[in-house]
């Protein structure tokens, strides 16, 4: 009797649970098998396939290299069309320019006269060749193969003022580049409550 | 044209005189769409009209009462009265539309007017060639089907998807203008319902490593949107979601599915997921280090910036509002990525005195609140402002605050309070602040 009376209340809490905030964990505990077997395995082939994204420790960079040289003729074909044949003009993201320097007065400048740029704002030269290799060019995503992809990034390090004319960049050498925004990046320290940051 | 036939002596003004037998009759001949007497074919035309998307003829519009309406159809459509659009702010493949807030009401968008936001189009998925896989730091790298997603354990939930950097137009001093909607400052703000798998599900079945710190959301896109989200955020509330408002994902919000990271900035929401890497640390993408990170004054740059602030938007009165004498009812939405809305204030004198207004309950977690405030209007200037608190205690800033603790230069996660300015004689204008 006790228990006939219970149920639609327990019911009824599930239901207004599952409306407010998620009820999962408690359908978890009671109801979830440890694993419901769906899916299946992936290769480590496919996984290779799959994972071609680059860690800024150098992982999953292949085994390859490109100079500036062979970087600025590349750019001129296939990306400065977006980017402006100095790397400044646009129309696309000025890839391009060390200014405001060690300032970094993004943060200060309400008028938003500088550009983020490689030289001044990207933290790490092998996001560089991470994106490069997976969405660019704009118009081929995907198309260019590692030397060329090497070759691209060691023409905007160099044009960047990062890297000399005569670098070459590898899988050795990307990952020891240092990006003069290394430092400037800080975790989020918002957390709600009454600050306002 | 088949559908449509006359028949002589029947009056074209009174549908009374058409025998029930006569009407029942050709209704079968035509198939669906009978129609005897002019009266009937004005009918005819008004399902024509409608079916069409066309408006109905006048005569049926003088009096609905008088014809029978149009028959079941497959597929409904939007009164041909109504035309609510999203505004293409860019038309391109790293583009954006904005959700018409002005001609939305209650908190959920329809699909078709969800704002988008995306870098490399939006891409066509067989939903028989889709595959999630997930590897890296687990046990066992899996990969599932959109068949295998929905044989799990579905569960929805009703919350706000917000572009980072929505609000930056309202915000910037370069932007901001007195001519500006709802949608123009905000309207990269949409609320739905989403259905999907939990993520701890999938992290279950996978088995992933204690000692995996993050993952990588990587999208089949051409732009390979691809975020590093902590894996505390996928044990909380994250979703692998396929449903959208009851149905399939819309293709511009990630058709077959999506990443859903309720409270979190849009961009770390990875529409046309493909591909979930658990590990120790963030990959330092293209999109959580050139871009999507916050410049603060003091030289440096706010990075992993997920959660949304609380923010709210008075949506009417707004331009290009005329607000008449007398009473009108001030309304808008107020949403925080931290939980729920405790409170939202209205302010008519540009933030000098406050009264609260009435929420519309249910009030959801992470979810956009109706908020309504009955004010009566005397003809004279007046400035209008909103300001939300959550369950944290957070209370939406004014510009002067938030410039104060990031710069004016800052850019994402632009929560400021708005305002509206008045003028004698009632017309609207958003409130340009120096």
């Amino acid at each position: 009797m006790r228990r006939a009376v219970l149920a639609p209340v327990v019911l009824l809490a599930l239901v207004v649970g599952a409306a407010i905030v998620d009820v999962w964990p408690r359908l978890r505990r009671s109801q979830m098998p440890e694993r419901f077997g769906f899916g299946t395995p992936a290769t480590s082939e496919e996984i290779r396939q799959w994972a071609n994204e680059i860690t800024p420790d150098g992982r999953g960079l292949p085994h390859d290299s490109g100079t500036v040289a062979q970087g600025e003729s590349i750019y001129r074909l296939r990306c400065s069309g977006c980017h402006g044949v100095t790397g400044t003009e646009g129309p696309f993201d000025r890839l391009v320019g060390r200014e405001p320097g060690d300032s970094f007065n993004f943060g200060r400048d309400p008028n938003f006269l500088a550009k983020r740029t490689i030289g001044n704002y990207w933290p790490y030269a092998t996001t560089l060749y991470d994106y490069i290799n997976r969405a660019m060019p704009f118009d081929a995503p995907g198309s260019l193969s590692s030397p060329e992809v090497y070759s691209v990034v060691a023409y905007l390090l160099n044009r960047n003022q990062i890297i000399p004319a005569n670098a070459v960049m590898s899988d050795r050498t990307l990952p020891l580049v240092r990006m003069p925004a290394r430092d400037r990046f800080v975790v989020d320290d918002r957390s709600g409550g009454r600050s306002v940051r | 044209m088949t559908a449509r036939s006359t028949r002589s002596g029947i009056s074209a003004d009174k549908n009374t005189d058409v025998p029930a037998a006569s009407l029942s009759r050709r209704t079968l001949l035509a198939g669906a769409v009978g129609v005897i007497g002019a009266t009937l074919l004005d009918n005819a035309s008004a399902l024509h009209a409608q079916a069409k998307g066309l408006m109905p003829s006048p005569r049926a519009l003088d009096d609905p009462g008088k014809v029978q309406g149009h028959i079941p159809t497959e597929l409904g459509e939007r009164s041909p009265f109504e035309h609510p659009r999203r505004r293409v702010n860019r038309a391109a493949p790293s583009g954006e539309s904005e959700s018409p807030l002005q001609d939305l009401y209650g908190t959920i968008t329809p699909a078709d007017l969800h704002f988008e936001r995306h870098h490399g189009g939006v891409p066509v998925i067989d939903p028989a060639q889709y595959t999630l896989l997930i590897h890296g730091m687990v046990d066992r790298p899996l990969k599932f089907t959109l068949a295998d997603l929905k044989r799990f354990p579905a569960v929805s939930r009703v919350c706000f998807i917000e572009c980072s950097g929505n609000g930056y137009r309202g915000f910037q001093t370069t932007t901001m203008k007195r001519e500006a909607t709802p949608s123009w400052i905000d309207g990269l703000l949409s609320t739905s319902e989403w259905t999907g798998v939990p993520l701890t599900t999938l992290f279950r079945e996978v088995g992933v490593k204690p000692d995996a710190k993050w993952l990588l959301a990587e999208g089949s896109d051409a732009a390979h949107m691809t975020r590093s989200i902590p894996v505390e955020k996928a044990l909380d509330d994250a979703m692998i979601a396929y449903a959208q408002n009851g149905e399939a994902i819309r293709p511009e919000q990630g058709y077959p599915a999506r990443l859903l990271l309720p409270g979190w900035e849009g961009n770390s929401q990875v529409k046309w997921i493909k591909r979930i890497e658990l590990a120790k640390d963030p990959f330092m993408t293209r999109e959580e280090t050139s871009k999507y990170t916050d410049p603060l004054a003091n030289g440096t740059a706010r990075m992993f910036s997920f959660v949304m602030d609380a923010k709210s938007l008075i949506i009417f009165p707004a331009y290009p509002n005329t607000v008449s004498r007398g009473w009108c009812i001030i309304t808008g939405l107020a949403w925080s990525g931290r939980g729920k809305i405790t409170r939202v204030e209205i302010s008519t004198d540009g933030g000098h005195s406050w009264q609260t207004a009435e929420l519309q309950a249910p009030v959801l977690s992470k979810c956009t609140t109706r908020f309504r405030y009955p004010w009566k209007y005397n003809g004279g200037e007046a400035l209008l402002m909103s300001r939300a608190v959550d369950e944290t205690g957070y209370v939406q800033p004014t510009r002067a605050e938030l410039v104060a603790a990031r710069g004016a230069g800052t850019f994402y996660h632009m929560n400021s309070i708005r305002g509206w300015k008045v003028e004698r004689g009632g017309k609207v204008f958003f409130h340009v602040e120096a």
